[in-house]
Formats: C-alpha cells, structure tokens, sequence
C-alpha cells in the first residue's frame, strides 16, 4: 500500500489523524494533514483505508500495491 | 443567527466525490414527483427520532423536489450517499446570500450574506483563507491537551449538582455551563465578561426570540469580542483571541470570527450533553454500559452523534447544473440535506433507528462533511467523552424526575435539543 497526501485539499479537520494515529498527524501550526508513514505496515492498512474514506475532503489517497491503481478516495 | 445554524458545520470540496450518474438520463421531468415540504414535525413519544415522513421520503427517493417556505421549488436529500456528495461538491454552494430557508421564519428570497467572520455562510478561497488560520488550534492533538481541563470543570459541576439536589435541571446545571466554560477559556473571555456574553447567547437558543432579535444577539456578542481585540493586542495572554492577534487578520475579522466561534461552542455540545443525557436515560441498558466500561466512550460518543444528529438540516444553493442520482439540479436551485434522515439510512447504518453504543458509527454526517465539516469537533468531541461517562459515573441511579413527555423540547429550533431536563437521583 501506498499513501499519498494533497495538502491544498486538506482542511484540518483532523478526521485521518483521530481514526488512524499512527499513520497520519496534524502540522501543529496550520493543522494540515502530515504523512507519518507512506507505506504502513499490512497492520494499519485497514485504518488508513478507513480515514482516507472518511477525509471530509478528499486529501488522502490509497495506492494498493497490487498495481489495482489508485483507489477513490470515497466511502469506506 | 438562525442561518447561521441551518447549515451544521462549517461544509465544500473535490467534484470526484459526488455519486456518478446513473446510466438513466436526468432529464425526466415528466416523471418527477410533486415537491413535498420539509416535514418538521417529530411523532409525540419520539424525541430523538427525525420526522417519520423523512424515512418515506428517503425509500421512495433519497432526492427529490421541495417547496420552500417562500414558494422556491429546490431539492430535498434525504438519503446517506447523496448527502455526503452534496456535501462535499463544491459545485454547491454555502453562500447565504444563494440561498433559500428551508425552515418557516425567514424572510422571502435569499438570506443576507455572511457577516465578517461568519465561515459557515462563505465559499472557497474566502473560507479557505479563515479555515487555514483556524484549523491549527483545534487539532485532535490540541484539544486532547484540554481533557484534564474538561475534567476539573465536569467534576466541578458533578459537585454542585449533588450539592443542589435531588432535582435539578441537568441542562442548567451541567449540559450548558461545561461546554460553555470550555470555549470561553479557549478563546480567552475574561471571567468579568462571561454573564454577558452569556446573555446574548441565550436570545440564540431561545424558542421565542424572532430572527431578528437573534441577528442582534449575534452582533452583540461580536461586539463583546470586539471590545477584547485591542487588550488582546496589547497584553496577549494565552488563549487563541491572543494567538490570533499575531496573523494578518484585522480587529473586525477577528471580532467576527471571535463571535462565530463562542456562538458555536455554546448552542451544541450544551445540545448534545442535553439531549443525549435524555436519550441514555430513555435507554438505561445503554447508560449501564457505558457504565461499566469507560472503554465504550469514544465510539458511545459518535453513535449519539448519529442517532441524535442535532444539526439536523443543511443547506447549498447549485452554483451550475449538476446531475446528481439521476436528476438535473438547476444553477440557482436551493439544496436541503437532511442530515439526521442520512444518519438514519439503513443503506449505511443496519438497524438505524436502534441506539447501539457497540456499533461503529464512524461515517455518520453529524458534523457535516466537505469543507465546511464542523472545525470544533474534536473540542466536541474532548468534552462528550469525559461529560458522558463522569456523569453517569457519579450519579448511578440518575433518573428523569418527570414523565418523559413532559421534557421540553426545542422541536422549533434548527439544532435540536431540551430546553430543560429535569433529574433526580437516589441520595446516599
């Protein structure tokens, strides 16, 4: 899995980094999306597949490996 | 101040979220239902519970034609997907001054545009601009720095509620001052200042108060804030007016957004503390497990989010024609998402209108979603968490302390809630 972030979409809403802590943050000064890690272990796929489908915002997007392209950042 | 509230969350975004059209051509006109009004009305014994006819709405058809109060025919969305996609197209718009009221009140045509300062009511690059000022101090990491805060205050007011009672109202005592409290130390109103911004914000959530008197409770508790920028400027303190004071936001923008701010902090969470107390009660096998396990208050939180969703219509106007679940929505058109039918869509949630702290709520739409979607959530999210638990912890036998159908509801308001919400409790 690959995690790619678009910080122009982003709105600090802060959902990514309350539903998966551990792959994504917030910047402490403007509150924007930080990538902690942009190929998290098989471990926290799941939550990171479930805050990009919650992203108010459409800021995240989930590469999955087996080369299936970019998957929609839509409902989980 | 009541436009201020229709929309439930400051909402906007990427055009790929919205649902593909369908293979039928959106051109049926012929065939196209006659436009219902909003239904407002809850069934008597159903406080937490939207309009039943929402629910028919939403089966026969999740978008569908409505007539506004001032006679405009626009759209009703009632379904989960279709209100998450409105939602987060920013080929809708959230500009008052676009749109029709989708509640009787108002006044005919569109509404006046947004006051300085006012996020719900703007769109892209203005609410950009103010979101990005703003989202940095109320991040998940920030806000749980506040919990140990929250705590003391909850505690606080678990102490005099045992001292004044067996009866109190829970609203007075507890579900408005906490939250209140809260985001008058965040945003740094002197203790001095508190009964009067108070004040205003009371003519807000009241049910007798017209829209005019409203508009002028909100200018009057921006006036407030505005009368703290300059001793902000001159002797910062640590609170985010101060924090403020160091960007390029002039002394009426940052009046304004102070006002927006206290208005929102006030009337919501004091909504959700209020009306949630309500709904545990009404279901004390629920209230027992959250109870026993302090573990279940986080997802306990969103699923009273989405059974109550209090912020339970919102409102965008189409910028540009857009085909949307197989119909045309017209520029120009008014666009009313009912959120508390999409949190009751049993497309996305099994069983909706069953209470069930186990469930994963995640998804719901009781902030809103797009841009807009609410920036105070996590702060609301801080204080539910620890007022939930702590006040069922402490009073373990508390009970309503009339019949439930004598609890006042603000059924006329567009966040719902009790106006007050009499308890009692078993004295040791």
């Amino acid at each position: 899995m690959h995690l790619s972030i678009d910080r122009d979409r982003c709105i600090g809403a802060g959902m990514c980094a309350l539903t998966a802590p551990e792959v994504f943050d917030q910047d402490a000064e403007d509150g924007l999306v930080v990538l902690r890690t942009a190929a998290p272990p098989p471990g926290l796929h799941a939550g990171a597949r479930l805050a990009a489908g919650l992203c108010p915002a459409a800021a995240l997007t989930v590469t999955e490996q087996d080369g299936a392209g970019s998957s929609p950042p839509g409902e989980q | 101040m009541q436009h201020e509230q229709i929309a439930p969350s400051d909402l906007s975004a990427p055009s790929d979220l919205s649902a593909p059209a369908t293979g039928q051509t959106a051109h049926q006109a012929a065939a196209q239902p006659e436009p219902v009004t909003l239904p407002l009305t809850r069934a008597a014994g159903c406080p937490f519970d939207p309009p039943a006819e929402l629910a028919e709405l939403r089966e026969q058809q999740p978008l569908r034609p409505m007539r506004y109060p001032d006679g405009h025919v626009g759209w009703l969305a009632t379904g989960h997907a279709v209100t998450r996609a409105i939602a987060a197209d920013p080929r809708f718009s959230s500009r008052y001054e676009l749109l029709r009221l989708p509640l009787p009140g108002g006044p005919p045509g569109p509404l006046p545009p947004a006051q300085i300062g006012d996020l719900t009511g703007i769109d892209a690059p203005e609410h950009t601009r103010y979101r990005r000022l703003l989202a940095g101090k109320f991040t998940v990491r920030r806000m749980r720095l506040l919990t140990e805060r929250v705590e003391q205050i909850t505690a606080d007011h678990l102490d005099a509620m045992e001292r004044q009672g067996p009866v109190v109202d829970l609203v007075q005592a507890f579900a408005h001052p906490v939250p209140a409290l809260m985001i008058c130390e965040l945003l740094g109103v002197p203790q001095s200042d508190r009964a009067g911004f108070q004040e205003h914000a009371a003519v807000l959530s009241s049910p007798d108060a017209g829209l005019e008197a409203q508009m002028a409770a909100l200018t009057a508790l921006t006036e407030c804030v505005g009368e703290l920028v300059p001793a902000k400027r001159a002797h910062p303190t640590d609170d985010l007016l101060s924090d403020l004071t160091t960007s390029e936001l002039t002394d009426e923008e940052l009046a304004g957004i102070g006002g927006f701010l206290l208005a929102a902090g006030l009337d919501t969470t004091a909504n959700m503390l209020g009306l949630g107390t309500f709904a545990l009660l009404s279901h004390p096998e629920q209230a027992a497990a959250l109870r026993a396990d302090p573990g279940l208050a986080d997802q306990a939180v969103e699923e009273l989010l989405r059974y109550l969703s209090i912020a339970h219509t919102g409102v965008r106007a189409a910028l540009e024609d857009v085909e949307l679940d197989g119909q045309l929505i017209k520029a120009g058109d008014t666009v009313t998402v009912s959120v508390s039918a999409a949190n009751r869509d049993p497309l996305k949630f099994p069983d909706p209108d069953t209470l069930d702290l186990q469930r994963k709520a995640t998804g719901h739409l009781a902030f809103g979603h797009g841009a807009h979607q609410c920036l105070g959530q996590q702060l609301a999210r801080v204080e539910m968490r620890v007022a939930f638990p702590a006040l069922f912890r402490r009073f373990p036998t508390l009970r309503l302390a009339v019949p439930p159908e004598d609890v006042p509801l603000r059924d006329a308001m567009n966040i719902h809630g009790v106006y007050q919400l009499p308890v009692t409790w078993d004295k040791e």
